[in-house]
Formats: structure tokens, sequence, C-alpha cells
């Protein structure tokens, strides 16, 4: 930028106020000839240009260090378990707040089997979606059934607790289960995940309302970056004669591999850390069980149930430090969920 | 043998294409679903002593109005600290962040922060400020919605900023403007619509938000305005009161879930609307 006074380098005559007249401006005149600051006027604004970007950029590094400090948080919240009970609490099966014993496999078995299933529904309904939304779906549909999709996710995870506690619990139990025991319940090796009484609530419960959960965010992914695929691309292949589907599979899919994963893992993400609709259904019991019927319990739930009751020190501790574990993996998943659509970005405009 | 291939590659695609129908079908199934058994429950329980009664006792009659102020108070704090934050760091990430680690390392993180588990953000919200000051509290919620406010604010800012073109920066500062002006009169402007959808949005996030508030506000059974207090708020009531074995409670959790869902999905829409008329 230009010195205040340059009006004055220029050989300009200034007005005591700092403004020229009787002047004849052409093309080598100087910007600051014509439109003259007051060199104190200069200054604030320089100063106030300082102020508002270091004030964003304080802002954004507020931001920045709150993932570090909800870690610091946490670690130091559950101090007194980490050093109790070391590295055995990941492979401890004991809960017993009386003896003041606590391990974390069974939440944290609960919250991967409820995941689980959640991604194995959530996946292909996702990608059904989304390949029904990009590539068939006319145009004026788009719009409508896109944002009914989109609301699944704006429905408070309570809302799915409950309808999952009084209405579809129930159904399963009377409906859905017997059959899957009298049937699945007979198969060799899978058939131990459909044993047991048909209660309603357990992790399969959970599971699915998971999936359901989680079917918008990875849609929305999916959405976004098939829409990514250079239309010449798939044009070529509708030219060779491919039918729609081989279109999908054998150009839009592998186009798109690392960005369908990377929605897939913000799904997952997702599904770990899902608290309340869990909570109403998975039946909060810290038992380890083959079978996808039983109750059980995740990290989240039982931080939900239990923090607030929990006395003494080591027990509050102990759940802190579930919060840690929950945390640390979720923001893993997340983190290769975003470094891989990076890379589909950074690929785009490369590849063809 | 050609013509067996073909029909093969036809059938395979006339299946494929009509279970991708399924799965569209199946997702708008739950959503269908939901919302009548809301309507179905929720509309026995809607009648006017829901906004003039407080939570009740088990077997007596009452409402929600505690709950419902509260729960507005805390969003409403929730909001007004997220939102200036959110904006001022989502700022910097689109205006003056383009050279420099800040700016990407903190748009990743904020992407992480985004889908973070709820749970655990009311658990830092406990440990750094519940256990400090030693009592549950209104503020307490309220830091706790303001830090899921932010990272939707930050990231919708950053985007719609992203979105006004540099030609619009360039005339600015050929006119002299300085960089603080640029911003907030030449793109903050041109962002407006953006900006409002992303705070909707967020308001629409937290009205429905029920694990950050179990470990900072709690609940309060009583009418209570003051935000140094345990709050009474919806997400919370409906929780205790849909877990409970009361006929009366349940209902009246029926009652707030149909509120909260239908103010949640009319928010969503709303924001929508702005977004495409100013867009």
């Amino acid at each position: 930028m230009m010195a205040p006074h340059d009006s004055a380098a220029a050989g300009i005559p200034e007005t005591p106020d700092g403004y020229n007249t009787n002047y004849v401006l052409n093309s080598r005149t100087p910007i600051v000839a014509i439109f003259p600051r007051k060199p104190q006027q200069h200054r604030r604004q320089h100063l106030l240009d300082l102020l508002f970007k270091n004030t964003t950029r304080f802002f954004a590094f507020l931001v920045f260090s709150i993932l570090v400090a909800i870690l610091i948080s946490l670690a130091y919240g559950s101090t007194l378990s980490l050093q109790k009970f070391g590295l055995d609490f990941l492979f401890s099966d004991k809960w017993d707040p009386v003896t003041e014993q606590f391990g974390a496999l069974v939440p944290i078995y609960g919250t991967l089997v409820t995941a689980a299933i959640a991604m194995l529904i959530g996946i292909p309904v996702s990608f059904g979606i989304a390949l029904f939304l990009t590539e068939l779906a006319p145009n004026w549909l788009r719009r409508p059934l896109g944002i009914a999709i989109e609301m699944l996710a704006a429905i408070p995870s309570i809302i799915y607790g409950m309808w999952g506690l009084f209405v579809f619990a129930p159904l399963l139990a009377d409906y859905v289960q017997p059959w899957m025991i009298k049937t699945l319940g007979k198969w060799p090796l899978i058939g131990v995940l459909f044993k047991g009484p048909p209660m309603g609530i357990g992790m399969l419960t959970a599971g699915i309302i998971l999936a359901i959960m989680v079917i918008p965010f990875i849609t929305a992914v999916m959405r976004d970056v098939f829409e990514l695929v250079p239309e010449i691309l798939k044009e070529s292949v509708y030219g060779l004669g491919a039918t729609t589907w081989e279109v999908v599979w054998k150009v839009v899919i592998p186009y798109t591999k690392i960005g369908v994963v990377g929605g897939i893992m913000l799904g997952l993400g997702r599904a770990l850390g899902e608290t309340m609709a869990v909570t109403f259904v998975i039946g909060n019991a810290h038992l380890l069980s083959a079978s996808l019927f039983a109750p059980g319990n995740s990290i989240a739930s039982a931080l939900a149930n239990e923090f607030n009751e929990a006395t003494g020190d080591i027990y509050p501790s102990a759940l802190i430090e579930l919060g840690l574990i929950l945390f640390l993996i979720t923001t893993i998943v997340l983190a290769l969920s975003k470094l891989m659509l990076m890379q589909l970005a950074k690929q785009e405009g490369k590849k063809t | 043998m050609r013509l067996t291939l073909y029909q093969r590659r036809r059938i395979v695609n006339v299946v494929m294409l009509g279970v991708s129908g399924i799965a569209l079908v199946f997702g708008l199934f739950w959503l269908g679903w939901i919302l009548t058994t809301l309507l179905q429950q929720g509309f026995n329980a809607l009648r006017p002593s829901l906004l003039t009664q407080m939570t009740p006792p088990p077997g007596s009659d009452g409402g929600l109005w505690n709950a419902i102020v509260g729960s507005l108070l805390m969003a409403a704090a929730g909001t007004a600290i997220g939102t200036p934050i959110g904006i001022l760091a989502g700022t910097y990430l689109a205006e003056f962040g383009r050279r420099g680690w800040l700016a990407p390392a903190t748009r990743f993180i904020n992407d992480i922060l985004l889908s973070a588990p709820s749970i655990v953000i009311g658990l830092f919200i406990y440990t750094v400020y519940v256990a400090q000051v030693g009592h549950f509290s209104g503020w307490a919620g309220a830091f706790a919605l303001s830090l899921i406010v932010i990272p939707v604010v930050v990231r919708t800012t950053d985007d719609m900023l992203k979105l006004v073109p540099d030609s619009l920066r360039e005339a600015a500062a050929a006119l002299g403007t300085p960089n603080w002006k640029m911003v907030t009169f030449v793109c903050y402007r041109a962002a407006r619509a953006g900006i409002i959808t992303g705070v909707l949005l967020a308001v629409a996030r937290i009205s429905g938000e029920t694990a950050p508030l179990l470990f900072t506000a709690l609940n309060n059974q009583f009418m209570s305005t003051n935000m140094n207090a345990p709050m009474a708020n919806l997400p919370v009531v409906i929780f205790q009161f849909a877990m409970s074995p009361y006929d009366d409670w349940q209902r009246l959790a029926w009652g707030g879930a149909i509120l909260i869902t239908f103010g949640v999905l009319g928010l969503n829409i709303l924001a929508r609307i702005l977004f495409r008329k100013n867009a």
C-alpha cells in the first residue's frame, strides 16, 4: 500500500486538509492523489484492520483448541481410574460400583456391535438412495425426496429413542425376533447371534435404529461425491452401450471410491457416539453376550444412565475414562473420513 | 449367446435399479412411521395445559411450561454465545486463512467437532465448569449447547464466504476500502442468507439435544429462570418421563416430543426456504 503522503511525493499541490485541487489527472496519477486519505484516518483504518484480523484469528484458534481441550480435560477427569486400572480397563468385563471394580469391555463391545449392525444395514440402503437420487429420479423429484431423507437427520435422537422403546421394540419382539430365532437361529455359525428370549430391547434393536439414523449422513456424502463424476465420463460409457447399473458400478463407484468410504466412516463416527436413541432401547445391562437379542450397553448409554448417580471418586472417574475412549475412537474414525474426502477432492481434475 | 448376455445385463440393471428404489422407500418408510406415531400419540397429549402448567409429580395433571421456558432460555443463550464465535472463526478461515497452517488445521478439527458425540461435550463442560463451580446450572447447559452451535456456524460461514466472488472483494479493495470494512460491509452482506441459514440449522440442532444437558443443566421440577441454578428443559424432561412407569408422565413425554419434533422440522424447512429465496 502507498504511504499517506504519496500525493505530496508525486508533486501534487495539497490543500491544508490534505485534498488537492486544480490538478489535471492522467493515467499516471497515483490513486491516492485522487482519493487521498488523511494520515490519522489511514492509521486508524490500519489499526482496525489489524484488530479485526487478529480477533478472527483468535477465535479460529479457540475453535482449533477445543478438541485438545476436551482430550486434556477428560484425561484429567479420569486420572484416578487411569492410575488404578491401567490398561486392564480395556479388557475387563467387570462393572461393579460396590467393590469399585470397573472395566470397559462390555460397553466397548456394545458400542462396536451396534455400530456394526448399523453399518451393515445403513451402507447398502444409503447407497441405494444416493444412486436413485443422483442417477434415476426425475429432476422435479430429486429435491423433495432428498429433503425428506435429510429430515431423518433432523429428527432429534430422543424421538428415535421413544419411538424405538414404545413402538418398534414391542413389534420386533412379537413378530420379527421369534421368526429370526426359528430360521436364522438354526443356521450354523451365525445361529448363535439369534438365540435367546425375544425381548425386543437389546443390541439388535439399537443397531437397527442407529442404521436409520446414519442413513441421511451417509446418503448426503454419497450424493455429493457421485455428483463429482464428470458427465462426459458417464456419457461416453453410455455411448458404448452400458446400462445405468454398469455406469454406476464400473465408472461412478471406482471414480468416487475414496469418497464413498469417507462417507461410510462419517456414518460410523455418528453411530459410535449416538447416545439417546441407544440408551432407550439397548437395555443397559452390563452383560457380555453373543446373542444380538440380549440387552447390553454402549459407552454413550452407560454415561447417560449412570453418570449422575455415580458416587465416590473412582466411579465417575471410570465413566469419564469411558467418555475419553469414545472420544478417541470417534475422533480417529472421523479424521480418517475427512482425510479420505480430502483425498478425493485432491484427485479431482487430475484423473480425467 | 449374445442375446442372453444382453438379456442378463438388462435384467441385472432392472433388478439393481429396482433395489435402489426400494432402498429409498425403505428410508422414507421410517420417516413416515415415526411421524405418524408422533401424531397419533402426541395429539392426545396436546392440550393448552402443556403451556400453562408446570411439570407435575407422578399421578397428577400438569404441563411442560417450565421445561419449555428453560429450553428456550438455554437455546437462546447457547446461540448467543456460539454464533459470534462461530462467525468470527469462520471469517478467519475464509478471508484471512488462505495461507498458513491455522485455517486448514482448524477446518479439519471443526469437521470432527461437527460430528463429535454430544454426550462427550456434556462431559467436557461437566469437568471444566460444573465440577469446578460445584453445581449444575442453566449456564453450563448453555455452554454445552454453544459448543454444538460453534462448528455448525463455522462451517456454514466458511462455506458461504467462499462463495462470495473475489471480484467483489477486489472491487472494494480498488476503492481503497480497508479490509475490515470489506469483510463486514461487502462479504457479510453477500453471504448473509447463507450465514443465517447456518445459525437456524444450529438452533434446530440444539433444540433437540438431550445428551449434553444431562450432566450440565440437569433438570428442575419447578419454574426457574435463574441461569445459575439447575434448569428444566424439554429433552431431559422427555427422557425422564418417557422412561418412567407412569401413564400420565408418558403422555406428557409424547406431548413434549411432538412439540420438539415439529419445532425442529419447522426450523429446518424455514432455513431451507430462506436460503432458497435469497440464493
